[in-house]
């Protein structure tokens, strides 16, 4: 009988081991677990014998959000070991760092996850003084980034974009320059729209002439009528299957994201991308160290080396999204590109876009319940 | 001689040890986290149903009917497709057999997101399917992004969790049984109805558990042959994790829906008694 009872605790205690390898594997993501295990036994290590301390730095990013490349670049220049870990959206991202499962030093969320994490004292302000290549980042972005961090104290910009219409030229004839044209029958079956809870509200309340981060009950309600009438003309509502749907001509017009906009045009001539008169809306992605960073300096190391011109550039080659950083962008070598309205808009465009803002999770719950009432007929 | 017993008990325990951890660190303690999160408020944490009452929302109901609708029509396909399968592979030579029971076999060795995909480019406007068609000159189909598009995806990823167990117990049933069957006088309808097919329901129902339950839960299924036009009740307890990241709310509705789980077990589970009764009789 006492056998037993020894054998249930071993087995408890497994397990609640199980789960805790568990938990650390889950979010090791790019599947450099081994990298992963040496780095947890010599941080152990560290507490031990400080002296000898290995520079660690642990990164948690957007899925294909950098040029490997860069990392090792990084590791080679400055000898810090980098742990790098992949995110698929804010919301996942979140809880990780709420819960401190994982200490991270240096995450990229975007602006309105920023402002949430702001607003619950989660990050830690940065010491500009580490980061002197800073001064590569375009103003303009800076005072976009105002709008989610007031003082630009806690996020340096990364990346950034537009959210716009693509379209076929073959296949719309008229002038593409409102997002009226996602509600006309006309092209009944040939829309793609963006399965996004607030970019598609976005693009209605910004179509009726409200704020795009509305929280006007009324306003909604009228969003959500001219969504649900759009459910028979949308072919699908996609997010990233727009970039395939939209090359191989499956649809004549999309919601996309600047940043994927010009690697369509790459791949199909044909397609057009327009940021419509009525305004948009404009995201940037920021790195921010979080409160329970422990390698704080070494961040601010990486955080200063993806502002630095060439290392930004490198990146914005390989995943085509905007970058901030002006200094970049007068290294590009193709015209085409440095001076492409999609990559970079004129300041008239960005003069009518706006942010998003966090709203609160009671928000986020209306938006999504009147998301869903809009896609069920 | 008790000695004995208790040491066998413990090589026994020991043997089972790897099985039970696996189903304590993954099964028993997710369920119970899944009730935990079920019953408790957000906020506070304190004791409600709220979280269970959501499935009485207009949407989350049609939702639910919906999927219902999908998983029990897609099973019924299945059902169809394979019990004929598993009749003529019992009828054939052993060596053509295994053959073809790994062609069906084959496709489970890729993703099964990748297989979905496939099928999103087969049926997609301009897809393979309707290149063809239209060079043949026939008028092309519009499949993708309706419920049709969910169940084919459906039928056609969970097909051989019906197709294996059916041919399984088909296999196993002794030829001298039918033998004794024909000998006494019965016709090749009354052989099957009285004596193969009763014989089977085993392998039928564990089938049809086996794809019932994923078609009932899947949400990825319906965003990508559905294009998230179809909303199955695995789209909105997906929502709720990942996008609201309300996990009392979402373990609310994942409990409602194992109750529907557990009801149909029961109402299948009836079946397989009276099956198992026929067949001894």
């Amino acid at each position: 009988m006492k056998r037993g009872i020894k054998f249930a605790a071993v087995i408890f205690i497994l397990c609640f081991m199980a789960v805790g390898c568990g938990k650390a594997d889950k979010d090791n993501v790019t599947g450099n677990l081994d990298e992963q295990q040496n780095t947890d036994n010599k941080k152990d290590s560290q507490t031990d014998d400080l002296e000898e301390k290995e520079q660690v730095v642990y990164v948690y990013n957007w899925g294909e959000y950098i040029d490997t490349e860069v990392i090792k670049l990084f590791e080679k220049e400055t000898g810090i070991k980098v742990v790098y870990n992949e995110f698929e959206q804010n919301e996942d991202m979140y809880p990780i760092i709420k819960t401190g499962a994982v200490k991270y030093d240096v995450v990229c969320p975007s602006d309105y996850m920023i402002q949430k994490m702001i607003k619950e004292d989660m990050l830690a302000e940065l010491n500009y003084d580490n980061i002197p290549n800073h001064s590569n980042i375009d103003e303009i972005y800076l005072k976009s980034a105002q709008e989610f961090d007031p003082d630009n104290k806690y996020s340096v910009p990364y990346c950034w974009g537009t959210v716009g219409i693509l379209y076929n030229k073959t296949m719309v004839e008229e002038p593409v320059d409102s997002w009226g044209i996602l509600f006309d029958e006309k092209y009944a079956g040939d829309i793609l729209m963006i399965d996004s809870v607030r970019d598609a509200f976005m693009i209605a309340l910004t179509y009726l002439g409200y704020d795009q981060n509305s929280t006007v009950e009324a306003q909604l309600e009228e969003a959500k009528e001219l969504l649900k009438s759009q459910y028979n003309l949308v072919q699908a509502y996609v997010i990233d299957q727009v970039r395939d749907k939209m090359i191989s001509e499956d649809a004549a017009l999309g919601v996309i994201y600047s940043g994927e906009a010009i690697y369509t045009k790459r791949e199909n001539e044909n397609l057009e991308y327009v940021v419509p008169k009525e305004g948009s809306n404009v995201w940037i992605d920021g790195w921010v160290i979080p409160k329970n960073a422990e390698n704080k300096e070494n961040a601010e190391k990486w955080i200063n080396f993806m502002c630095r011109e060439d290392i930004a550039l490198k990146n914005f080659e390989y995943i085509t999204y905007s970058t901030p950083n002006k200094a970049a962008r007068e290294l590009i070598e193709d015209e085409d590109i440095k001076n492409s309205e999609v990559a970079f808009p004129s300041e008239e465009v960005l003069k009518r876009c706006n942010t998003f803002h966090y709203l609160g999770e009671e928000w986020d719950e209306i938006y999504m319940n009147k998301w869903n009432e809009a896609k069920t007929q | 001689m008790r000695n004995k017993e208790t040491k066998r008990r413990q090589k026994n325990a020991l043997l089972a040890a790897p099985c039970s951890l696996w189903m304590i660190a993954f099964i028993i303690i997710p369920l119970l986290m899944i009730v935990y999160y079920g019953l408790t408020k957000r906020e506070d944490g304190s004791i409600t149903l709220e979280n269970l009452k959501l499935i009485a929302d207009p949407i989350n109901r049609r939702a639910l009917w919906l999927s219902l609708k999908l998983s029990i029509i897609s099973t019924i396909v299945c059902v169809l497709l394979a019990y004929p399968l598993g009749l003529m592979l019992r009828g054939l030579k052993i060596k053509s057999n295994s053959f073809i029971v790994l062609v069906f076999m084959l496709p489970m060795w890729m993703n099964f997101l990748l297989r979905t995909l496939a099928w999103l480019n087969i049926l997609e406007n301009n897809g393979i399917l309707n290149t063809i068609l239209k060079i043949l000159h026939l008028p092309t189909l519009h499949i993708i992004n309706t419920p049709t598009a969910i169940i084919l995806g459906m039928v056609y990823n969970f097909l051989p969790f019906m197709i294996l167990p059916i041919y399984n117990t088909l296999e196993k049933i002794d030829e001298n049984v039918i033998n004794a069957a024909r000998d006494l006088g019965a016709n090749g309808k009354q052989t099957f109805f009285k004596i193969i097919f009763p014989l089977s329901i085993p392998g039928v129902i564990s089938g049809i558990t086996m794809v019932f339950v994923p078609s009932l839960t899947t949400f990825v299924i319906s965003n990508i042959l559905g294009g998230s036009k179809v909303l199955l009740i695995g789209n909105v307890i997906e929502q709720q994790f990942q996008k609201l990241n309300n996990w009392n709310s979402g373990s609310g509705l994942s409990l409602v829906l194992m109750v529907f789980i557990l009801l149909s077990m029961a109402f299948v589970g009836k079946d397989e008694n009276t099956g198992r009764g026929a067949a001894t009789w």
